[in-house]
Protein backbone atom coordinates (compact mmCIF):
# COMPACT_ATOMS: atom_id res chain seq x y z
CA UNK A 1 0.00 0.00 0.00
CA UNK A 2 1.24 3.58 -0.79
CA UNK A 3 -0.01 7.11 -0.76
CA UNK A 4 0.07 8.70 -4.00
CA UNK A 5 -0.92 12.28 -2.91
CA UNK A 6 -1.72 14.56 -0.49
CA UNK A 7 -4.07 17.78 -0.66
CA UNK A 8 -4.43 20.55 2.28
CA UNK A 9 -6.58 22.49 2.86
CA UNK A 10 -6.09 25.05 6.09
CA UNK A 11 -4.71 22.35 7.95
CA UNK A 12 -2.53 23.85 10.48
CA UNK A 13 0.02 26.10 8.76
CA UNK A 14 -0.45 24.76 5.69
CA UNK A 15 -3.09 26.80 3.48
CA UNK A 16 -3.58 25.43 0.25
CA UNK A 17 -0.99 22.45 -0.99
CA UNK A 18 -1.13 19.36 -3.09
CA UNK A 19 2.09 17.19 -3.17
CA UNK A 20 2.96 13.78 -4.80
CA UNK A 21 4.45 11.03 -3.54
CA UNK A 22 6.77 7.97 -4.55
CA UNK A 23 6.03 4.73 -3.81
CA UNK A 24 9.45 4.34 -1.84
CA UNK A 25 11.62 6.62 -0.16
CA UNK A 26 9.97 10.43 0.66
CA UNK A 27 12.39 13.14 2.11
CA UNK A 28 10.34 15.96 3.59
CA UNK A 29 12.90 18.54 4.15
CA UNK A 30 12.65 22.08 5.83
CA UNK A 31 13.66 24.65 9.02
CA UNK A 32 12.05 23.89 12.13
CA UNK A 33 8.24 24.97 11.84
CA UNK A 34 8.12 24.71 8.23
CA UNK A 35 5.74 22.23 8.60
CA UNK A 36 7.11 18.60 8.61
CA UNK A 37 5.77 16.82 11.05
CA UNK A 38 2.43 18.31 9.84
CA UNK A 39 2.73 16.72 6.95
CA UNK A 40 3.03 13.82 8.65
CA UNK A 41 0.06 14.22 11.14
CA UNK A 42 -2.20 14.63 7.75
CA UNK A 43 -1.68 11.27 6.77
CA UNK A 44 -1.89 10.12 10.59
CA UNK A 45 -5.54 11.76 10.16
CA UNK A 46 -6.28 9.94 6.77
CA UNK A 47 -5.18 6.88 8.54
CA UNK A 48 -6.62 6.73 11.91
CA UNK A 49 -8.78 9.60 11.80
CA UNK A 50 -7.13 11.84 14.63
CA UNK A 51 -4.41 13.68 14.76
CA UNK A 52 -0.75 12.40 16.37
CA UNK A 53 -0.20 15.19 18.57
CA UNK A 54 -3.32 17.25 19.09
CA UNK A 55 -6.61 15.56 19.91
CA UNK A 56 -8.38 18.51 20.15
CA UNK A 57 -9.28 18.33 16.56
CA UNK A 58 -10.82 22.42 16.20
CA UNK A 59 -6.87 23.29 17.21
CA UNK A 60 -5.74 21.46 13.65
CA UNK A 61 -7.35 23.80 11.01
CA UNK A 62 -5.48 27.16 10.36
CA UNK A 63 -5.12 30.09 12.60
CA UNK A 64 -8.26 32.62 11.03
CA UNK A 65 -9.64 29.81 8.90
CA UNK A 66 -13.38 27.97 9.71
CA UNK A 67 -12.75 24.65 8.25
CA UNK A 68 -9.36 22.19 7.54
CA UNK A 69 -9.58 19.31 4.62
CA UNK A 70 -7.39 16.52 4.04
CA UNK A 71 -7.80 14.37 0.99
CA UNK A 72 -5.20 11.72 -0.34
CA UNK A 73 -4.95 8.95 -2.63
CA UNK A 74 -4.20 5.36 -1.40
CA UNK A 75 -3.37 2.90 -3.26
CA UNK A 76 -4.16 -0.52 -2.25
CA UNK A 77 -3.38 -3.71 -4.16
CA UNK A 78 -3.70 -1.70 -7.44
CA UNK A 79 -6.52 -0.40 -6.54
CA UNK A 80 -7.09 3.88 -5.90
CA UNK A 81 -9.30 4.39 -2.75
CA UNK A 82 -9.88 8.17 -2.10
CA UNK A 83 -9.83 9.15 1.45
CA UNK A 84 -11.12 12.40 2.91
CA UNK A 85 -10.96 13.98 6.21
CA UNK A 86 -12.51 17.59 7.04
CA UNK A 87 -13.73 19.66 9.87
CA UNK A 88 -15.58 22.74 10.26
CA UNK A 89 -15.94 24.77 13.43
CA UNK A 90 -19.04 23.74 15.06
CA UNK A 91 -19.99 21.15 12.91
CA UNK A 92 -18.60 16.87 13.17
CA UNK A 93 -15.80 15.76 11.65
CA UNK A 94 -16.72 13.81 8.23
CA UNK A 95 -14.46 11.15 6.98
CA UNK A 96 -15.25 9.71 3.75
CA UNK A 97 -13.57 6.57 1.21
CA UNK A 98 -14.27 7.05 -2.50
CA UNK A 99 -17.44 9.73 -1.61
CA UNK A 100 -18.92 7.57 0.77
CA UNK A 101 -19.02 9.31 4.06
CA UNK A 102 -18.47 6.39 6.97
CA UNK A 103 -21.59 6.52 9.85
CA UNK A 104 -18.70 5.49 12.20
CA UNK A 105 -14.84 6.74 12.32
CA UNK A 106 -14.58 2.90 14.41
CA UNK A 107 -15.36 1.59 10.65
CA UNK A 108 -12.13 3.44 9.10
CA UNK A 109 -9.39 2.20 11.30
CA UNK A 110 -7.31 -0.18 10.11
CA UNK A 111 -8.08 -0.40 6.49
CA UNK A 112 -4.96 2.30 5.65
CA UNK A 113 -2.76 1.56 8.62
CA UNK A 114 0.24 3.79 9.17
CA UNK A 115 2.94 3.25 11.90
CA UNK A 116 4.43 6.58 13.31
CA UNK A 117 7.57 6.99 14.93
CA UNK A 118 8.08 10.68 16.65
CA UNK A 119 10.44 12.11 19.03
CA UNK A 120 7.30 12.20 21.65
CA UNK A 121 7.20 8.35 21.38
CA UNK A 122 9.44 8.31 24.74
CA UNK A 123 6.01 9.32 26.42
CA UNK A 124 5.00 5.36 26.04
CA UNK A 125 8.09 4.52 28.27
CA UNK A 126 7.99 7.49 30.52
CA UNK A 127 4.03 8.23 31.27
CA UNK A 128 1.67 6.10 32.89
CA UNK A 129 -0.04 2.58 32.65
CA UNK A 130 -2.75 3.94 30.24
CA UNK A 131 -0.56 5.24 27.73
CA UNK A 132 0.90 2.34 27.29
CA UNK A 133 -2.16 0.42 27.35
CA UNK A 134 -3.15 3.10 24.47
CA UNK A 135 -0.30 2.64 22.61
CA UNK A 136 -1.13 -1.62 22.58
CA UNK A 137 -4.86 -0.82 22.09
CA UNK A 138 -3.97 1.10 18.84
CA UNK A 139 -1.61 -1.41 17.55
CA UNK A 140 -4.54 -3.91 18.55
CA UNK A 141 -7.65 -2.00 16.99
CA UNK A 142 -6.10 -1.76 13.54
CA UNK A 143 -5.18 -5.23 13.24
CA UNK A 144 -8.64 -7.05 14.54
CA UNK A 145 -11.53 -4.70 14.34
CA UNK A 146 -13.55 -6.23 16.66
CA UNK A 147 -11.27 -5.91 19.19
CA UNK A 148 -11.95 -2.04 18.99
CA UNK A 149 -16.08 -2.85 19.02
CA UNK A 150 -15.73 -5.03 22.30
CA UNK A 151 -12.99 -2.13 23.82
CA UNK A 152 -15.49 0.51 22.67
CA UNK A 153 -18.16 -1.39 24.80
CA UNK A 154 -16.31 -2.09 27.61
CA UNK A 155 -15.36 1.75 27.95
CA UNK A 156 -18.66 2.74 27.29
CA UNK A 157 -19.97 -0.33 29.91
CA UNK A 158 -17.31 1.41 32.36
CA UNK A 159 -18.62 4.63 32.18
CA UNK A 160 -21.94 3.64 32.74
CA UNK A 161 -21.14 1.73 36.17
CA UNK A 162 -19.07 4.15 37.44
CA UNK A 163 -21.98 6.77 36.51
CA UNK A 164 -24.03 3.87 39.19
CA UNK A 165 -21.47 3.64 41.73
CA UNK A 166 -22.13 7.56 42.05
CA UNK A 167 -25.87 7.30 41.96
CA UNK A 168 -25.67 4.44 44.36
CA UNK A 169 -23.42 6.81 47.02
CA UNK A 170 -25.74 9.72 46.62
CA UNK A 171 -28.70 7.58 47.57
CA UNK A 172 -27.04 5.99 50.01
CA UNK A 173 -28.19 2.28 48.68
CA UNK A 174 -27.20 -0.10 46.52
CA UNK A 175 -29.23 -2.89 44.40
CA UNK A 176 -27.36 -5.55 43.90
CA UNK A 177 -29.49 -6.63 40.97
CA UNK A 178 -28.33 -3.14 39.42
CA UNK A 179 -25.16 -3.63 39.41
CA UNK A 180 -24.91 -6.81 38.03
CA UNK A 181 -25.61 -6.12 34.30
CA UNK A 182 -22.66 -4.25 34.28
CA UNK A 183 -20.49 -6.76 36.25
CA UNK A 184 -21.61 -9.15 33.38
CA UNK A 185 -20.36 -6.83 30.34
CA UNK A 186 -17.52 -6.10 32.55
CA UNK A 187 -16.73 -9.86 32.81
CA UNK A 188 -18.06 -10.87 29.34
CA UNK A 189 -16.20 -8.30 27.57
CA UNK A 190 -13.09 -7.80 30.03
CA UNK A 191 -12.24 -11.64 28.87
CA UNK A 192 -12.15 -11.31 25.41
CA UNK A 193 -10.10 -8.89 25.85
CA UNK A 194 -7.61 -10.22 27.81
CA UNK A 195 -7.10 -13.12 26.04
CA UNK A 196 -6.53 -10.80 22.90
CA UNK A 197 -4.33 -8.71 24.94
CA UNK A 198 -2.60 -11.80 25.71
CA UNK A 199 -2.33 -13.83 23.04
CA UNK A 200 -0.93 -10.39 21.31
CA UNK A 201 2.04 -10.52 23.89
CA UNK A 202 2.61 -13.44 23.45
CA UNK A 203 2.69 -13.06 19.36
CA UNK A 204 4.62 -9.03 19.68
CA UNK A 205 7.03 -9.89 22.04
CA UNK A 206 9.75 -12.19 19.75
CA UNK A 207 9.76 -9.65 16.84
CA UNK A 208 10.11 -7.01 19.24
CA UNK A 209 13.08 -8.73 20.94
CA UNK A 210 14.34 -9.88 17.14
CA UNK A 211 14.30 -5.91 16.45
CA UNK A 212 16.15 -4.53 19.46
CA UNK A 213 18.44 -7.77 19.11
CA UNK A 214 19.14 -5.99 15.76
CA UNK A 215 19.35 -2.31 16.32
CA UNK A 216 21.62 -2.64 19.82
CA UNK A 217 23.38 -4.96 18.47
CA UNK A 218 24.11 -6.29 22.35
CA UNK A 219 23.00 -8.61 24.77
CA UNK A 220 20.68 -6.48 27.13
CA UNK A 221 17.99 -9.05 28.13
CA UNK A 222 14.72 -7.08 27.43
CA UNK A 223 11.20 -7.96 28.31
CA UNK A 224 8.10 -6.77 27.74
CA UNK A 225 5.17 -8.83 30.29
CA UNK A 226 1.67 -7.85 30.17
CA UNK A 227 0.05 -7.81 33.54
CA UNK A 228 -3.96 -7.96 34.44
CA UNK A 229 -6.61 -8.79 37.07
CA UNK A 230 -7.87 -11.38 34.57
CA UNK A 231 -4.93 -13.27 35.05
CA UNK A 232 -5.88 -14.67 38.72
CA UNK A 233 -7.84 -17.54 38.55
CA UNK A 234 -10.37 -16.67 40.83
CA UNK A 235 -11.32 -13.56 38.32
CA UNK A 236 -14.78 -13.50 38.72
CA UNK A 237 -15.41 -13.71 42.56
CA UNK A 238 -13.10 -10.66 42.77
CA UNK A 239 -15.40 -8.00 41.15
CA UNK A 240 -18.56 -9.60 43.66
CA UNK A 241 -16.17 -7.95 46.65
CA UNK A 242 -15.02 -4.74 45.70
CA UNK A 243 -18.78 -3.53 45.76
CA UNK A 244 -18.64 -1.62 48.58
CA UNK A 245 -15.18 -0.44 48.14
CA UNK A 246 -16.05 0.94 44.54
CA UNK A 247 -19.14 2.67 45.99
CA UNK A 248 -16.89 4.65 48.60
CA UNK A 249 -14.05 5.48 45.99
CA UNK A 250 -16.63 6.04 42.89
CA UNK A 251 -14.66 4.13 40.25
CA UNK A 252 -14.34 0.26 39.30
CA UNK A 253 -11.32 -1.23 40.78
CA UNK A 254 -11.33 -4.30 38.80
CA UNK A 255 -10.62 -4.61 35.15
CA UNK A 256 -8.98 -4.24 31.97
CA UNK A 257 -9.05 -0.83 32.00
CA UNK A 258 -6.32 -1.51 34.88
CA UNK A 259 -4.02 -3.33 32.87
CA UNK A 260 -0.23 -3.17 32.57
CA UNK A 261 2.24 -3.55 30.35
CA UNK A 262 5.72 -3.64 31.76
CA UNK A 263 8.69 -2.93 30.18
CA UNK A 264 11.69 -4.42 31.81
CA UNK A 265 15.62 -4.20 30.83
CA UNK A 266 18.21 -6.74 32.47
CA UNK A 267 15.44 -7.19 35.25
CA UNK A 268 14.73 -3.77 35.75
CA UNK A 269 11.93 -1.23 35.50
CA UNK A 270 13.18 0.51 32.07
CA UNK A 271 12.25 3.94 32.67
CA UNK A 272 14.29 4.41 35.84
CA UNK A 273 17.16 1.86 35.25
CA UNK A 274 17.62 1.61 30.97
CA UNK A 275 20.31 4.49 29.64
CA UNK A 276 18.83 7.67 27.34
CA UNK A 277 20.36 5.11 24.29
CA UNK A 278 18.56 1.86 25.71
CA UNK A 279 15.26 4.17 26.34
CA UNK A 280 15.56 5.22 22.54
CA UNK A 281 16.28 2.01 21.21
CA UNK A 282 13.22 0.51 23.14
CA UNK A 283 10.92 2.78 21.68
CA UNK A 284 11.86 1.89 18.12
CA UNK A 285 12.03 -1.62 18.38
CA UNK A 286 8.73 -1.11 19.87
CA UNK A 287 7.85 0.42 16.50
CA UNK A 288 8.90 -1.73 14.34
CA UNK A 289 7.81 -4.88 15.72
CA UNK A 290 4.24 -3.01 15.36
CA UNK A 291 5.00 -2.76 11.59
CA UNK A 292 6.32 -5.88 11.24
CA UNK A 293 2.89 -7.29 12.70
CA UNK A 294 0.71 -5.19 11.34
CA UNK A 295 2.20 -6.15 7.84
CA UNK A 296 1.75 -9.74 8.81
CA UNK A 297 -1.64 -9.52 9.64
CA UNK A 298 -2.44 -6.96 6.63
CA UNK A 299 -0.78 -8.74 3.55
CA UNK A 300 0.67 -5.31 3.04
CA UNK A 301 3.05 -2.87 4.42
CA UNK A 302 1.82 -0.09 6.70
CA UNK A 303 2.96 3.51 5.81
CA UNK A 304 6.18 4.17 7.80
CA UNK A 305 6.06 7.91 9.28
CA UNK A 306 10.10 8.69 10.63
CA UNK A 307 10.05 12.31 12.31
CA UNK A 308 12.98 13.74 13.28
CA UNK A 309 14.44 10.29 14.33
CA UNK A 310 17.71 11.46 12.71
CA UNK A 311 17.93 13.84 15.53
CA UNK A 312 18.04 11.17 17.92
CA UNK A 313 19.96 8.26 17.16
CA UNK A 314 23.33 7.95 16.12
CA UNK A 315 24.91 7.28 12.83
CA UNK A 316 25.24 3.70 13.23
CA UNK A 317 21.90 3.25 14.36
CA UNK A 318 20.28 5.32 11.67
CA UNK A 319 21.97 3.03 8.97
CA UNK A 320 20.75 -0.17 10.73
CA UNK A 321 17.40 1.12 10.94
CA UNK A 322 17.53 2.30 7.27
CA UNK A 323 18.95 -0.65 5.88
CA UNK A 324 16.10 -2.72 7.76
CA UNK A 325 13.34 -0.58 6.56
CA UNK A 326 14.61 0.03 3.20
CA UNK A 327 14.98 -3.63 2.63
CA UNK A 328 11.57 -4.37 1.81
CA UNK A 329 10.74 -3.30 -1.59
CA UNK A 330 7.22 -3.08 -0.65
CA UNK A 331 7.06 -0.38 1.84
CA UNK A 332 6.33 3.55 1.64
CA UNK A 333 8.76 5.39 3.93
CA UNK A 334 8.57 8.95 4.61
CA UNK A 335 11.38 11.19 6.50
CA UNK A 336 11.42 14.56 7.88
CA UNK A 337 14.70 16.24 8.13
CA UNK A 338 15.94 19.55 8.83
CA UNK A 339 18.93 18.55 6.89
CA UNK A 340 18.30 17.86 3.45
CA UNK A 341 22.53 17.54 3.17
CA UNK A 342 22.49 14.74 5.98
CA UNK A 343 19.40 12.97 4.36
CA UNK A 344 21.12 12.53 1.04
CA UNK A 345 24.21 11.18 2.22
CA UNK A 346 22.66 8.64 4.67
CA UNK A 347 20.50 7.21 1.64
CA UNK A 348 23.22 7.40 -0.70
CA UNK A 349 25.32 5.71 1.35
CA UNK A 350 23.14 2.87 1.40
CA UNK A 351 22.05 2.95 -2.26
CA UNK A 352 18.94 4.32 -1.90
CA UNK A 353 17.22 7.05 -3.92
CA UNK A 354 14.93 9.28 -1.96
CA UNK A 355 12.37 11.78 -3.48
CA UNK A 356 12.99 15.17 -1.90
CA UNK A 357 9.89 17.14 -0.58
CA UNK A 358 11.29 20.45 0.67
CA UNK A 359 8.98 22.60 2.28
CA UNK A 360 8.98 26.31 3.90
CA UNK A 361 6.74 28.15 6.12
CA UNK A 362 3.74 25.48 4.96
CA UNK A 363 4.37 25.92 1.09
CA UNK A 364 6.39 23.35 -0.89
CA UNK A 365 9.01 24.98 -2.87
CA UNK A 366 10.50 22.13 -4.88
CA UNK B 1 -30.97 36.75 12.59
CA UNK B 2 -32.98 39.41 12.45
CA UNK B 3 -37.05 38.84 12.33
CA UNK B 4 -39.04 41.81 11.23
CA UNK B 5 -41.94 40.78 13.59
CA UNK B 6 -41.33 40.00 17.34
CA UNK B 7 -44.12 37.46 17.22
CA UNK B 8 -42.57 35.54 14.48
CA UNK B 9 -39.35 35.69 16.67
CA UNK B 10 -41.58 33.94 18.70
CA UNK B 11 -43.07 31.31 16.91
CA UNK B 12 -39.74 30.48 15.40
CA UNK B 13 -38.26 30.11 18.98
CA UNK B 14 -41.08 27.83 19.90
CA UNK B 15 -40.89 25.36 16.73
CA UNK B 16 -36.92 25.45 16.43
CA UNK B 17 -37.29 23.06 20.27
CA UNK B 18 -39.17 20.67 18.18
CA UNK B 19 -36.37 18.09 17.24
CA UNK B 20 -34.76 17.77 14.32
CA UNK B 21 -35.85 21.37 13.21
CA UNK B 22 -33.26 24.42 13.21
CA UNK B 23 -34.41 28.07 12.84
CA UNK B 24 -34.71 28.11 9.34
CA UNK B 25 -37.15 24.93 9.03
CA UNK B 26 -38.92 27.35 11.56
CA UNK B 27 -39.28 30.11 9.60
CA UNK B 28 -39.90 28.62 6.73
CA UNK B 29 -43.05 26.56 8.40
CA UNK B 30 -43.98 29.99 10.22
CA UNK B 31 -44.24 32.20 6.58
CA UNK B 32 -45.92 28.90 5.37
CA UNK B 33 -48.57 29.16 8.02
CA UNK B 34 -49.13 33.19 7.95
CA UNK B 35 -49.85 32.26 4.01
CA UNK B 36 -52.75 29.98 4.62
CA UNK B 37 -56.11 30.71 6.29
CA UNK B 38 -56.47 32.00 9.62
CA UNK B 39 -58.75 28.72 10.71
CA UNK B 40 -55.76 26.02 9.63
CA UNK B 41 -53.43 27.90 12.00
CA UNK B 42 -55.89 27.51 14.98
CA UNK B 43 -57.15 24.47 14.15
CA UNK B 44 -53.29 23.39 14.31
CA UNK B 45 -53.03 25.18 17.81
CA UNK B 46 -56.25 23.35 18.76
CA UNK B 47 -54.74 19.75 18.17
CA UNK B 48 -51.91 20.76 19.86
CA UNK B 49 -53.35 21.73 23.23
CA UNK B 50 -55.70 18.89 22.94
CA UNK B 51 -53.30 16.67 22.32
CA UNK B 52 -51.46 17.75 25.68
CA UNK B 53 -54.22 18.29 27.78
CA UNK B 54 -56.40 14.85 26.88
CA UNK B 55 -53.40 12.57 25.94
CA UNK B 56 -53.81 9.90 28.82
CA UNK B 57 -51.62 7.37 29.51
CA UNK B 58 -52.97 3.23 30.27
CA UNK B 59 -53.00 2.68 34.05
CA UNK B 60 -51.98 -0.57 33.23
CA UNK B 61 -49.39 -0.66 30.31
CA UNK B 62 -48.44 3.01 30.22
CA UNK B 63 -49.24 2.91 26.63
CA UNK B 64 -51.16 6.40 25.26
CA UNK B 65 -54.18 6.23 25.55
CA UNK B 66 -57.58 8.67 25.12
CA UNK B 67 -58.95 5.99 28.21
CA UNK B 68 -57.76 5.11 31.70
CA UNK B 69 -57.06 2.02 30.60
CA UNK B 70 -55.76 1.35 26.51
CA UNK B 71 -57.82 -0.30 24.02
CA UNK B 72 -55.61 -3.24 23.97
CA UNK B 73 -55.15 -3.66 27.53
CA UNK B 74 -58.95 -3.73 27.75
CA UNK B 75 -59.93 -5.96 24.69
CA UNK B 76 -61.40 -8.97 25.75
CA UNK B 77 -59.56 -11.35 22.45
CA UNK B 78 -55.88 -10.03 23.53
CA UNK B 79 -54.09 -12.97 25.12
CA UNK B 80 -53.58 -11.65 28.81
CA UNK B 81 -50.73 -14.12 29.16
CA UNK B 82 -48.34 -12.95 27.21
CA UNK B 83 -46.86 -8.92 28.04
CA UNK B 84 -44.56 -7.72 25.68
CA UNK B 85 -41.99 -5.25 27.50
CA UNK B 86 -41.31 -2.40 24.99
CA UNK B 87 -38.85 1.36 25.37
CA UNK B 88 -41.71 3.70 24.07
CA UNK B 89 -45.18 3.94 21.97
CA UNK B 90 -43.50 3.49 19.01
CA UNK B 91 -42.37 0.40 19.29
CA UNK B 92 -45.73 -0.81 20.16
CA UNK B 93 -46.90 0.47 16.85
CA UNK B 94 -44.49 -1.52 15.13
CA UNK B 95 -45.19 -4.62 16.70
CA UNK B 96 -48.76 -3.87 16.27
CA UNK B 97 -48.42 -2.66 12.44
CA UNK B 98 -47.13 -6.52 12.11
CA UNK B 99 -50.19 -7.93 12.87
CA UNK B 100 -48.58 -10.60 14.47
CA UNK B 101 -49.11 -10.25 18.02
CA UNK B 102 -52.08 -10.21 20.13
CA UNK B 103 -50.73 -10.43 23.57
CA UNK B 104 -50.44 -7.25 25.69
CA UNK B 105 -47.99 -4.64 25.93
CA UNK B 106 -45.41 -2.63 28.97
CA UNK B 107 -44.29 0.11 28.24
CA UNK B 108 -41.02 1.21 29.99
CA UNK B 109 -40.64 4.75 28.87
CA UNK B 110 -36.60 4.44 28.33
CA UNK B 111 -34.20 2.12 28.97
CA UNK B 112 -31.66 2.09 32.49
CA UNK B 113 -28.92 4.62 31.79
CA UNK B 114 -26.81 5.77 34.57
CA UNK B 115 -24.94 8.22 32.59
CA UNK B 116 -28.22 10.34 31.76
CA UNK B 117 -29.76 9.93 35.37
CA UNK B 118 -31.72 7.11 34.10
CA UNK B 119 -32.43 4.27 36.88
CA UNK B 120 -35.02 1.93 37.21
CA UNK B 121 -37.39 4.16 39.47
CA UNK B 122 -37.70 6.63 36.35
CA UNK B 123 -39.14 3.82 34.42
CA UNK B 124 -42.19 1.85 34.75
CA UNK B 125 -40.32 -1.39 35.79
CA UNK B 126 -41.72 -1.50 39.17
CA UNK B 127 -45.63 -1.15 38.08
CA UNK B 128 -44.37 -4.42 35.81
CA UNK B 129 -43.42 -6.02 38.78
CA UNK B 130 -46.37 -5.45 40.65
CA UNK B 131 -48.00 -6.66 37.83
CA UNK B 132 -47.04 -9.94 36.89
CA UNK B 133 -47.27 -10.52 40.46
CA UNK B 134 -50.50 -9.31 41.19
CA UNK B 135 -52.70 -12.43 42.92
CA UNK B 136 -55.32 -12.26 39.82
CA UNK B 137 -52.36 -12.22 37.41
CA UNK B 138 -52.61 -14.35 33.86
CA UNK B 139 -49.06 -13.67 32.70
CA UNK B 140 -47.54 -16.34 31.94
CA UNK B 141 -44.94 -14.84 29.75
CA UNK B 142 -42.69 -11.89 29.70
CA UNK B 143 -41.46 -10.76 25.79
CA UNK B 144 -38.52 -8.79 25.93
CA UNK B 145 -38.34 -6.07 22.71
CA UNK B 146 -36.21 -3.33 24.42
CA UNK B 147 -33.66 -2.17 21.30
CA UNK B 148 -30.38 -4.36 20.69
CA UNK B 149 -27.72 -1.54 22.03
CA UNK B 150 -25.92 -2.01 25.94
CA UNK B 151 -28.71 0.08 27.73
CA UNK B 152 -31.72 -2.19 26.24
CA UNK B 153 -29.43 -5.32 26.80
CA UNK B 154 -28.74 -3.82 30.64
CA UNK B 155 -32.12 -3.31 31.07
CA UNK B 156 -33.51 -6.58 30.01
CA UNK B 157 -30.70 -7.96 31.86
CA UNK B 158 -32.13 -6.35 35.35
CA UNK B 159 -36.01 -7.13 34.86
CA UNK B 160 -34.73 -10.79 34.38
CA UNK B 161 -32.87 -10.49 38.03
CA UNK B 162 -35.78 -9.12 39.64
CA UNK B 163 -38.37 -11.41 38.01
CA UNK B 164 -36.02 -14.72 38.67
CA UNK B 165 -38.50 -15.56 41.42
CA UNK B 166 -41.43 -15.57 39.87
CA UNK B 167 -41.29 -18.93 37.02
CA UNK B 168 -42.82 -16.94 34.40
CA UNK B 169 -40.73 -17.82 31.11
CA UNK B 170 -38.89 -14.83 29.45
CA UNK B 171 -38.26 -14.78 25.96
CA UNK B 172 -36.58 -12.14 23.71
CA UNK B 173 -37.19 -10.74 20.08
CA UNK B 174 -35.11 -13.22 17.64
CA UNK B 175 -32.14 -11.33 16.20
CA UNK B 176 -31.28 -12.47 12.49
CA UNK B 177 -30.58 -11.38 9.14
CA UNK B 178 -33.69 -9.66 7.53
CA UNK B 179 -36.45 -11.13 5.27
CA UNK B 180 -35.82 -10.11 1.44
CA UNK B 181 -32.26 -9.37 3.04
CA UNK B 182 -29.41 -10.97 1.30
CA UNK B 183 -27.09 -12.20 3.02
CA UNK B 184 -23.62 -10.28 1.60
CA UNK B 185 -25.40 -7.17 2.78
CA UNK B 186 -25.98 -8.20 6.39
CA UNK B 187 -23.36 -6.69 8.95
CA UNK B 188 -21.14 -9.59 10.40
CA UNK B 189 -22.56 -8.92 13.93
CA UNK B 190 -25.89 -9.78 12.80
CA UNK B 191 -24.99 -12.77 10.27
CA UNK B 192 -22.77 -13.98 13.19
CA UNK B 193 -25.71 -14.21 15.69
CA UNK B 194 -27.72 -15.69 13.00
CA UNK B 195 -25.19 -18.58 12.12
CA UNK B 196 -24.61 -19.17 16.19
CA UNK B 197 -28.40 -18.83 16.91
CA UNK B 198 -29.57 -21.12 13.62
CA UNK B 199 -33.31 -22.60 14.12
CA UNK B 200 -34.86 -25.73 12.04
CA UNK B 201 -35.49 -25.41 8.75
CA UNK B 202 -39.07 -24.56 7.79
CA UNK B 203 -41.01 -24.13 4.04
CA UNK B 204 -42.02 -20.72 4.12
Amino acid sequence: MHLKNLRLLNFKNYEDVYIEFTSKINCIVGENGSGKTNMLDAMHYLSLTKSAINSIDIQNIRHESIFFTIKGTFNKSGRDHEIFCSLEKGKKKVFRQDNTEYEKLSEHIGQFPAVLIAPGDNEIIRDGNDIRRKYFDTILAQIDHQYLLDLMDYNHNLRQRNSLLKFFRDNLSADPDLIEPYNHNLLDLGQKIHQKRKNFADRYFPVFEEKYAFIAENKEKTTISYVSQFDEIDYENTLKTTLSHDIEAQRTSFGIHNDKWELMINGRRLKNFGSQGQQKTFVIALKLAQYDIIKEEKGFAPLLLLDDIFDKLDDRRIHKLMGMVAADYFSQIFITDTRPERTKSILSSLSLEGNIVAINDGKIIK
Amino acid sequence: MEYPSQHIEEAVNEISKLPGIGKKTALRLVLHLLKQPNAETRSLAQALIRMRDETKFCKVCHNISDREICRICSSPRRDNTIVCVIEDTRDVMAIENTGQYLGLYHVLGGVISPIEGIGPDNLNISSLLKRINASDSNVKELILALNPTMEGDTTSFFITKKISRSGLKVTSLARGVPVGGELEYADEITLGRSITARIHYQPN
